[in-house]
């Protein structure tokens, strides 16, 4: 299973999905009512690095983080 | 390094710890960036989330980049709430001389406002409202949309 964490202030619980890759993370969470407002916005870290691929592939075990906007200081 | 605490921070003991710190490691520049929290809007003050795994691997970048200029970066950033004329979030760099300081604490601090994994809220009647306006969406945003 892979592991989805929803960060700062997107509120969801976390998910754990049977995925192989960001592009099955990325249909289900345009399904998603509550996600509608983040997906243009947030970047997508897998194992605490930032992707810029959506055939990323994903294993067993893998952690996914949807970032929203920042603003540190 | 990286140091996160809990609510405001005590400018002047961080200043004062990090001069100590380096008063003999020999450089020449101690360059700082102090935010304070203003008034406006009437908040009461601001508050964090910060997911720290992914703050340490950037700021550790930043960390290699001053040290091949032979320079070090320090930074200080608060967690959950910070009221009024406090201070959330301090950075300073040491070099040999002053130019690299001034020139890395630019770039750092600016980068710091688009990259690192920090939200902020405003402090509003009673309420903790996301910033969204004045946030920043990382590198590579919308690659799920």
């Amino acid at each position: 299973m892979v592991r989805v964490e929803f960060l700062g202030p997107i509120q969801k619980e976390v998910l754990e999905l049977d995925i192989i890759n960001l592009n099955e993370l990325a249909d289900i969470l345009q399904d998603d009512k509550d996600m509608k407002e983040w997906l243009d916005i947030s970047a997508v870290a897998v194992n605490d690095t930032l992707v810029s691929n959506r055939d990323f592939a994903l294993k067993d075990g893998d952690k996914v983080a949807i970032l929203p906007p920042v603003c540190g200081g | 390094m990286l140091y996160l605490y809990d609510g405001s921070l005590d400018v002047a003991s961080i200043l004062k710890d990090w001069y100590d710190i380096e008063a003999k490691s020999n450089y020449g520049a101690y360059v700082t960036f102090v935010g304070t929290v203003r008034s406006e809007d009437d908040i009461d003050g601001l508050s964090f989330d910060i997911y720290e795994p992914i703050l340490q691997k950037w700021f550790d970048t930043w960390r290699e980049k001053a040290n091949s200029k032979g320079a070090i970066i320090k930074m200080a950033h608060s967690r959950g709430d910070v009221m009024l004329h406090k201070s959330s979030y301090i950075s300073a760099v040491f070099s040999p001389k002053r130019r690299v300081a001034l020139e890395l604490i630019d770039e750092f601090v600016e980068d710091f406002k688009a990259s690192a994994p920090i939200w902020k809220y405003d402090l509003k009647d009673k309420k903790r409202i996301y910033a969204k306006d004045r946030s920043t969406a990382m590198e590579h945003s919308g690659l799920l949309a």
